[in-house]
C-alpha cells in the first residue's frame, strides 16, 4: 500500500514538470505566431508589386519564356514540401505530408515521375525512414525563414527546371543533367489561428495572376481618374528589353512565391504547435488532478488501516490483560 | 506642384513610402531620373546600384538597393529590391568590414555578390568604395 502511494506521488511530480514544459512551449509558440503573422503581412507589398510589374510585362514581352510555356510531354515533376524542423506541432506535419502523398499519386497517374525537394527535418526523416529518394533537403530555418533561404531553394528548383528543358524519353538531353518539367509546392496555408490548411500549388510553368491589375482599373473608373485610353494596357518603356527583364524577373517571382509559402508555413507551424501544446498541458493538468485524487485515497486508506491495526492491537492487549 | 508617390519595397518589408519630387536610379542600361509625369517605365536596377529619392521636403534619401526593379506608372514609382537599406541606417563600419571579408574570400560568385552589396552600401552612405 505504501509503495503504491509513493509511486503515485512520483507520477504526479513528473506530470507536473512535463506540464511546465508544455505550457512554456505554448507561450513561445504564441509569441512566434504574432511575429510570423507580422512577417507574412510585411512581405505582401513586395509580392503585390512584383505581380503588378509582371502582369505589365506579360502584356508586352513575347511569352515564350521557359518558365511560362507548358511542356508537351512533361515526364518529371518536382514537388517542394515544406515541413517543420521540430515536432511538438500536433498534426501539422502529418497533414502536409498526407497532402503531398495525394499530389504524388496524382502526378504518377498522369504519367509523371515525381522528384521530391524537402524543407524541414520532419519531412526529411519521414522520407528517409521510408527509403524514398529525395533530390534535396533544406533544414534549419522552418520557424524563421529568411529570404536567402528561399533564394537557395528557388535557385535549385529553377536550375532543375531549366535543365529539364531538353530532356527526352531516353533521359537527360544535351546538357547531360536530368531536370524536371514542372514545379509544384505543398505548404500549409495560414487561414486563421484555428484553421491551417495544407495546399498544393503549381509554380511552374506559371500563370501570371493579373487580378491586381484589373482591380486597379476598376478603382480608377470608380474614382473618375482617367488613365489614358481605357481598356488598352499602358504602354511601358523597358530598360533593358522586355525579354531580358522577364528573364530577370521570373526567377525572382518564383522565389517570392516560395518565400511567401515558407512564411505562411512558419505561421501555421507555430499556430499548430500552440494548439497542440495547449491541449497537452490541459491533459497533463487533468492527469495530475486524477492522480492526486488517487493518491489522497491511498493515503486515507493507509491511515484507516493503521488506525484499525492500532485499535486491533490495543483490543488484543486489553483482552489479554483481562484474562490474567 | 505635382509630386511622385514613391514606394520602396524590399522582400521582407515595405521600407519607405511617401511623396517625392524626383527619383534618380541606375538601371542596367544607364542612369536615369524620374520626374512627375514620367512615361510608364520598367527597368532592372544595376547590381550594387544606388537609388536617390528627393523627397518633397527637399532632402535626398539615398538607398542601397540590391537585385531590384524600378517601375514607373502614372500612379507613382515603385522600387522593388531583394534587400534595400536607407543611407541613414547603414552601418559604415560593418559595410567596410563586409567588403574586406568579401574581397578576401576570393572569386567565387557568392563573395563577388557580397562585395557588390557592400560597395553599394558604402556608396549610398556617401563613402568611397
Amino acid at each position: 500500500m505504501a509503495g503504491n502511494l509513493r509511486a503515485l506521488r512520483r507520477r504526479i511530480r513528473s506530470t507536473q514538470s512535463t506540464k511546465k514544459i508544455f505550457s512554456a512551449q505554448e507561450l513561445i509558440a504564441g509569441a512566434r505566431i504574432v511575429r510570423a503573422q507580422a512577417r507574412v503581412e510585411a512581405s505582401k507589398p513586395y509580392a503585390r508589386e512584383i505581380t503588378r510589374v509582371l502582369s505589365a510585362l506579360a502584356g508586352s514581352a513575347s511569352l515564350d519564356h521557359p518558365l511560362l510555356t507548358e511542356r508537351q510531354d512533361a515526364r518529371r515533376a518536382a514537388v517542394l514540401v515544406i515541413t517543420s524542423d521540430r515536432g511538438f506541432a500536433g498534426s501539422y506535419n502529418v497533414n502536409v505530408l498526407r497532402r503531398t502523398e495525394e499530389l504524388l499519386s496524382l502526378l504518377r497517374q498522369e504519367g509523371k515521375e515525381p522528384v521530391l525537394y524537402v524543407v524541414g527535418r520532419k519531412g526529411e526523416t519521414y522520407y528517409s525512414f521510408r527509403n524514398r529518394p529525395v533530390a534535396e533537403t533544406f533544414t534549419g530555418f522552418s520557424e524563421q525563414p529568411n529570404y536567402t533561404d528561399a533564394q537557395r531553394v528557388g535557385e535549385q528548383l529553377i536550375a532543375a527546371f531549366t535543365a529539364g528543358e531538353d530532356d527526352d524519353e531516353t533521359g537527360a538531353g544535351a546538357d547531360g543533367v536530368l531536370g524536371v518539367d514542372e514545379l509544384h509546392i505543398v505548404y500549409t496555408e495560414f487561414r486563421s489561428l484555428l484553421a491551417q490548411v495544407p495546399v498544393a500549388k503549381r509554380m511552374a510553368p506559371l500563370e501570371v495572376e493579373e487580378v491586381e491589375e484589373f482591380d486597379y482599373e476598376r478603382e480608377d473608373r470608380e474614382s473618375g481618374v482617367t488613365t489614358g485610353d481605357s481598356g488598352v494596357p499602358t504602354s511601358y518603356e523597358f530598360e533593358p528589353s522586355p525579354d531580358a527583364l522577364l528573364d530577370a524577373l521570373l526567377p525572382k517571382y518564383v522565389t517570392t512565391r516560395i518565400f511567401a509559402a515558407m512564411l505562411e508555413s512558419a505561421a501555421s507551424e507555430s499556430a499548430s504547435r500552440r494548439r497542440a501544446m495547449k491541449s497537452a498541458s490541459d491533459n497533463a493538468e487533468e492527469l495530475a488532478k486524477n492522480l492526486s485524487r488517487q493518491a489522497n485515497q491511498a493515503r486515507q486508506a493507509e491511515i484507516t488501516q493503521e488506525i484499525s491495526e492500532i485499535v486491533g492491537g490495543a483490543d488484543a492487549l486489553v483482552s489479554a490483560g483481562a484474562d490474567d | 506642384m505635382a509630386t511622385l508617390h514613391v514606394e520602396l519595397v524590399a522582400v521582407e518589408r515595405m521600407i519607405w513610402s511617401g511623396e517625392a519630387n524626383m527619383v534618380v536610379a541606375r538601371t542596367t542600361e544607364g542612369e536615369l531620373g524620374v520626374l512627375p509625369g514620367h512615361a510608364p517605365l520598367l527597368g532592372q536596377l544595376a547590381e550594387g546600384g544606388v537609388v536617390t529619392v528627393r523627397t518633397v521636403e527637399g532632402e535626398d534619401m539615398v538607398v542601397a538597393a540590391h537585385g531590384g526593379f524600378l517601375s514607373v506608372t502614372d500612379r507613382g514609382v515603385s522600387i522593388l529590391a531583394e534587400t534595400a537599406e536607407i543611407s541613414s541606417e547603414i552601418d559604415v563600419e560593418r559595410a567596410r568590414e563586409a567588403l574586406r571579408r568579401a574581397e578576401e574570400a576570393g572569386d567565387d560568385p557568392d563573395a563577388l555578390a557580397a562585395a557588390r552589396r557592400a560597395q553599394s552600401r558604402l556608396r549610398a552612405a556617401g563613402q568611397d568604395a
